[in-house]
């Protein structure tokens, strides 16, 4: 690999990196805090390639002195390594995998695990009650659902099947990336939405005493009654 | 040429795309990259600057002069360092280059991805009914980092350690040195990095959790299980405390073993060690770091909890 190549697959990561941060695509992959780091990172990578280029012209122009700091004797492959940085460059510009969405959903095990006993304070006025799927799970296993009695919630995520065969709702939860995606999952009752996996759906119903325990990591499902539901595109953010 | 080329690629790559499993492999692995690239490129610039504009003898001024002190100021140096693991292989690796000896490299390397304040911070707040996880991972973590800084003195060799040839910098202009430090780590560090990165996304994908869930009921084989999931996941330092708090239904033990192994190996650190140290060197290093990990996190937990 000469400082050509090298220039042009770290300028082509670099391109890949603002590219995704310009667009909202990056919020598929990590959170939001990082798109001031993913920016610096991705202009340094550029300038990287830029002055590398700028270098090699210089040095083309002397062949006499060409600093010979090109990796000819690498007996283990050392730099050849480095065509692999072509496949998260591609795999930004090209390809654009979608967030994590139903197939994580029914591998991993949702999130509710931990045995806690909190109080949560009352929700906001106004039906309907605006959630996240986490924040409504906490309150409806971990406080017996005594703050959503007599209230009408809204749920905003995708549909993914259930471990009993039937559409659950479910959205996942990042701490840093995708790779630590945990999805948390919310049963449903009543007018359940029969869509295809992973559609997004605004779901509206009422807390009911029921959970299921998921098979994958015995945490507990909770349930809602669903009144009315209604289709909606993916938000941008499309993780809690 | 080129755009008859990656059009075709696309549609091909299209009909792939269709497997669910597939798609969730590349949204992790892109995901990986994404995360790692910031850290990478930071840390590959700090270490571009300590190779060309932080002189040689600051170094012997700033770390004790005997070896077996300069190991502990090293790891507790790794405070400073805001950052995951990525970026702290090729400073490591720039620090050895610039004469500071090589056992104290390796403790500042194995700790500051776990001990500084936003990897403290998150864990603190992934853990709000355990504060003590806090302290016993810092505890853990500079204790195996000293630990290992002292066995390299006793038992490690130089000529394991090869550092991958690289620009004749003393001989170039600083500027010119600098961007030449950084386009060679960029491309060397990062390479491993994306090696690292597919094998993480692979076991992420492979691995059967009900399987886990089997496993955590045997306290000590819970704790080596999730010792190796550390090492498999390749989950970034500032986030390994959630995942590790949503693994419930293992003892806290077990997942402080998560907590100090995943910072110090796992695959995609391996990769880059194999990099910029070499392969002698990263056959012995990794293995030695997790045995003594996986020991003194059991004992400390044991101790704890």
């Amino acid at each position: 690999m000469n400082r050509g190549a090298q220039a042009l697959v770290v300028m082509l990561l670099g391109g890949a990196v603002l590219r995704a941060t310009w667009t909202d695509v990056y919020l598929r992959y990590v959170k939001q805090g990082l798109r001031p780091f993913l920016i610096a990172a991705g202009l340094l990578l550029v300038t990287t390639a830029v002055m590398t280029l700028i270098y090699e012209l210089r040095d083309m122009h002397r062949p006499a002195d060409h600093p010979d700091d090109d990796d000819h004797g690498h007996a283990h492959g050392g730099p050849v390594v480095g065509w692999l940085l072509l496949l998260p460059a591609f795999g930004l510009l090209m390809i654009v995998p979608p967030a994590l969405g139903a197939d994580t959903a029914a591998r991993a095990g949702s999130a509710l695990t931990s045995i806690e006993d909190t109080a949560y304070p009352p929700l906001p006025p106004g039906d309907p009650a605006k959630l996240t799927l986490l924040e409504y799970g906490y309150r409806a296993v971990y406080d017996s659902g005594r703050t959503l009695r007599d209230r009408e919630i809204q749920l905003t995520g995708f549909i993914a099947t259930g471990p009993d065969g039937q559409p659950m709702l479910a959205r996942i939860i990042l701490a840093c990336c995708a790779a630590d995606g945990v999805p948390i999952k919310i049963g449903l009752r009543g007018d359940v939405p029969r869509l295809a996996s992973d559609t997004w759906v605004q779901v509206q119903g009422r807390w009911i005493p029921h959970t299921a325990k998921d098979p994958v990591n015995d945490s507990d499902i909770p349930y809602l009654e669903v009144d009315i539901w209604q289709k909606i595109s993916p938000p941008a953010e499309q993780y809690e | 040429m080129v755009l008859i080329l990656i059009g075709v690629l696309h549609r091909q790559l299209g009909g792939l795309m269709a497997d669910p499993r597939l798609q969730t492999w590349l949204t992790v692995f892109v995901s990986v990259m994404v995360q790692a690239v910031p850290f990478l490129v930071f840390g590959v610039v700090l270490s571009a600057v300590i190779a060309v504009f932080v002189p040689r003898s600051i170094w012997a001024r700033a770390l004790p002069r005997h070896p077996a002190l300069a190991v502990p100021v090293a790891g507790v140096a790794g405070v400073v360092l805001p950052g995951c693991e990525c970026g702290s292989v090729p400073i490591a690796g720039s620090l050895i280059r610039r004469g500071v000896t090589p056992a104290a490299a390796l403790a500042f390397l194995l700790a500051a991805p776990a001990i500084n304040p936003i990897v403290l911070t998150a864990t603190a707040v992934a853990f709000p009914k355990n504060p003590e996880m806090v302290a016993a991972r810092a505890g853990a973590s500079l204790v195996v980092a000293m630990l290992m800084g002292w066995l390299w003195l006793r038992l490690g060799r130089a000529e394991w350690i090869r550092l991958p040839s690289r620009a004749h910098l003393d001989g170039l202009p600083r500027m010119a040195a600098f961007w030449a430090a950084c386009r060679h780590d960029i491309v060397h560090a990062g390479g491993f990095l994306v090696l690292g990165a597919m094998a993480a996304a692979t076991i992420n994908v492979a691995v059967p959790q009900t399987f886990l869930h089997e496993l955590a009921k045997h306290p000590v084989l819970s704790v080596l299980a999730l010792a190796v999931l550390a090492v498999l996941l390749s989950i970034c330092s500032e986030a390994d405390a959630f995942v590790a708090a949503s693994l419930s239904q293992f003892s806290l033990t077990a997942r402080l073993a998560f907590l100090v192994v995943g910072p110090m190996v796992d695959l995609k650190l391996i990769s880059m060690q194999t990099g910029i140290f070499g392969r002698r060197f990263a056959a012995r290093f990794a293995p030695a770091t997790f045995g003594l990990a996986v020991l003194v996190a059991a004992g400390l937990g044991t101790v704890i909890w």
